[in-house]
């Protein structure tokens, strides 16, 4: 079974729903001496209600920054953030003021992230933790938040919730760590869930329980979520759609099952036979993308990946590609795409 | 816990002892001795001298001195003072309340104002704020406390005359509270200035760390406000070093107590040291040490059990 076979889930509903989220050429920047490191540079892409986006691309590629600064959790400076619009529900988060963006974060606006150890408080209890958004945005006394708390751990999955809320953080495994952050994520039932590599930490059978548990809760709430990995399994599992980044910018977006079937982006074809596979020839030799990722500072002028790239031709390395539209409901930013 | 507790206190029984033995040396070491003072004095004769050595048990072979006083000192007997005979323990003890008087106010004026300035210099990072209190901090570590003192007393007593000089009251009003805090206004800013300036540092590193750590990120991301993420978060957090840095400080503030009751005549047990010092004093001085020996040990265990009430992941064994 190859990853193109797995059926994405149902979109039929979501599909003609107005985007919850629509980014609208974001960019990221970090003065550093000599110049200017562009970490996001000019990133657009709708995230429909109820459905799951997946973000993917290399260590590097700008996808952490990318979610970072859609809550605006980045220090700036040094960080500076621009962009023509990040439209959530009604309000550009881009120009919405600190106050107004601190009201949002947690409860219409979530995340999740990689590390559940070091993102959690590690000297406040579980349910002093998941308590705070719910006395904060909902107002909730702490009797009533507490009770709300007790039914949070239940949802994510943890056993015996009155007595786990009392535990710290260092007593609990990674996998219940992770279920806790989204007990809190989750907290004020967010249109909108960002989750940063929410798997990565965590071993691959705790990894599938923590998906799964994602995918249970946004039936349940309806969240739209944007889900952040370097993955393609987890993709491949999860998402309804997904969004290549390569070099700060979205190289390639389209349904999972129509993207990994016939990825038209070089990059994106490199990436799906780069992985590695239980099945296969013994001889053969798992394919690489030859060369690095650009380091940001030094990005050619035309298309990034250009340099890397099999099928490059002057014209690719003289002007770089926008993302257009390709086929039904798929995009691509290059000259030369594979099945167009 | 008590079993801990319990523990540490044995293990300081060997501290002690070896605190006690490298004191007694030192002060033997030392060229002259408790008698002499008579030397110089036409009135008292060699034979004198000679009696008030044995009286004293200055004749016997130091190692012998030490055991004797040493087996005192486990029976409770902290021994009595050459000039005058009184019990060395009620002679510390005498003076003990103005010295932790100096150095209660000194230390909470100084966490008080060093935390706050670390703490604004930590959230406002590289601001003018920020670079002056760095700057401030600096100067006062690079000045001795006595200097300070000196300086104090000249603008504030002799230029101005705001305050008084030194000594704890005015003739005649004694016990009066007003009075003792007029005298007390200088040696506690005096003494307060350099451990405010370390507070400062370390309260502000103690902070910029956690900030940057992720679980403050998840706070942020939570929309907890600005205000409820340092007082909930960073500050909890940020404490923990800084307990431990109130055990490692005493030394330094008993040093610093030292000079700036000497400086400022405060008659408390520096003075007493200093006092002690001068007229060879064994007994005192002895006391003393094992005094502020005990004292700084105790104040590090207790950070000790303290951190480890703040910090579920700490556990004392």
């Amino acid at each position: 079974m190859t990853l193109a076979d797995t059926t994405a889930p149902d979109l039929s509903s979501a599909a003609n729903t107005a985007p919850v989220l629509r980014v609208d050429d974001l960019h990221v920047h970090f003065r550093i001496p000599g110049g200017v490191m562009r970490a996001v540079d000019g990133v657009s892409f709708d995230l429909r209600r109820g459905e799951t986006l997946g973000l993917v691309g290399e260590s590097g590629s700008g996808k952490t920054m990318t979610s970072l600064a859609l809550l605006r959790l980045l220090e700036t400076p040094p960080a500076q953030i621009d962009g023509k619009a990040v439209m959530f529900e009604g309000r550009d988060l881009l120009r919405l003021p600190e106050r107004e963006m601190t009201d949002l974060r947690g409860s219409r606006l979530s995340m999740v992230f990689q590390e559940p150890m070091t993102s959690l408080n590690p000297i406040m209890t579980i349910g002093r933790q998941i308590d705070e958004p719910l006395v904060r945005h909902l107002g909730l006394t702490a009797a009533a938040a507490r009770a709300r708390t007790h039914e949070l751990l239940g949802l994510v999955g943890i056993p015996r919730p009155a007595q786990a809320a009392t535990v710290y953080p260092h007593q609990l495994s990674g996998g219940m760590r992770q279920r806790a952050m989204i007990a809190i994520a989750l907290a004020c039932r967010p249109s909108v869930l960002v989750a940063d590599e929410p798997t990565t930490a965590l071993d691959v059978t705790i990894q599938a329980q923590i998906l799964e548990l994602l995918e249970q809760l946004q039936q349940e709430m309806g969240t739209a979520i944007l889900l952040i990995t370097h993955d393609l399994a987890v993709i491949a599992e999860t998402a309804h759609r997904v969004a290549v980044m390569y070099a700060g910018r979205i190289v390639e977006t389209g349904p999972v099952a129509a993207l990994f079937a016939a990825p038209l982006h070089p990059y994106t074809e490199g990436l799906l036979r780069s992985i590695p596979r239980v099945v296969r020839t013994p001889a053969a030799e798992l394919p690489e993308i030859p060369g690095f990722v650009p380091a940001p500072g030094t990005l050619p002028a035309g298309c990034a990946f250009a340099p890397r790239c099999a099928y490059a031709d002057a014209a690719c390395h003289g002007t770089r590609p926008a993302l257009q539209p390709a086929l039904s409901d798929r995009e691509v930013a290059c000259w030369k795409p594979r099945h167009g | 816990m008590l079993s801990y507790i319990t523990r540490r206190l044995l293990q300081s029984v060997p501290l002690l002892v070896g605190v006690s033995i490298i004191g007694f040396g030192l002060m033997h070491l030392a060229p002259g001795g408790p008698l002499a003072v008579y030397t110089l004095n036409p009135t008292i004769t060699n034979q004198d001298i000679e009696r008030i050595r044995l009286v004293l048990g200055l004749d016997q072979p130091v190692h012998i001195q030490y055991l004797k006083w040493a087996a005192g000192m486990f029976t409770g007997n902290w021994g009595n003072t050459f000039f005058g005979g009184r019990p060395v323990l009620d002679v510390i003890l005498e003076r003990m309340p103005a010295t932790f008087l100096l150095m209660g106010s000194a230390l909470s004026l100084a966490i008080l104002i060093g935390v706050t300035i670390g703490i604004l210099g930590a959230v406002r990072r590289y601001s003018v704020f920020d670079t002056l209190a760095t700057t401030g901090a600096m100067v006062a570590l690079s000045f001795p406390t006595f200097w300070f003192g000196l300086m104090a007393i000249y603008f504030f007593a002799v230029r101005l005359g705001w305050l008084p000089s030194g000594g704890m009251f005015e003739l005649g009003e004694e016990g009066n509270p007003l009075d003792l805090l007029r005298h007390l206004v200088l040696p506690a800013i005096v003494l307060a200035l350099v451990i405010t300036a370390i507070w400062s540092r370390y309260a502000r590193s103690s902070l910029l760390e956690v900030l940057h750590q992720d679980y403050m990120r998840t706070a942020k991301a939570k929309g907890l406000r600005p205000r409820e993420r340092l007082l909930r978060h960073a500050m909890p957090n940020a404490l923990k070093p800084l307990i431990a840095l109130l055990g490692i400080e005493l030394p330094a503030l008993f040093s610093g107590a030292l000079v700036t009751e000497t400086i400022f005549g405060w008659p408390g047990m520096g003075r007493l040291f200093v006092d002690a010092l001068n007229m060879k004093e064994y007994p005192i001085l002895m006391g003393m040490i094992m005094f502020t020996a005990l004292f700084v040990i105790a104040g590090n265990l207790i950070a000790d059990v303290i951190i480890a009430l703040l910090d579920p992941r700490v556990r004392l064994s």
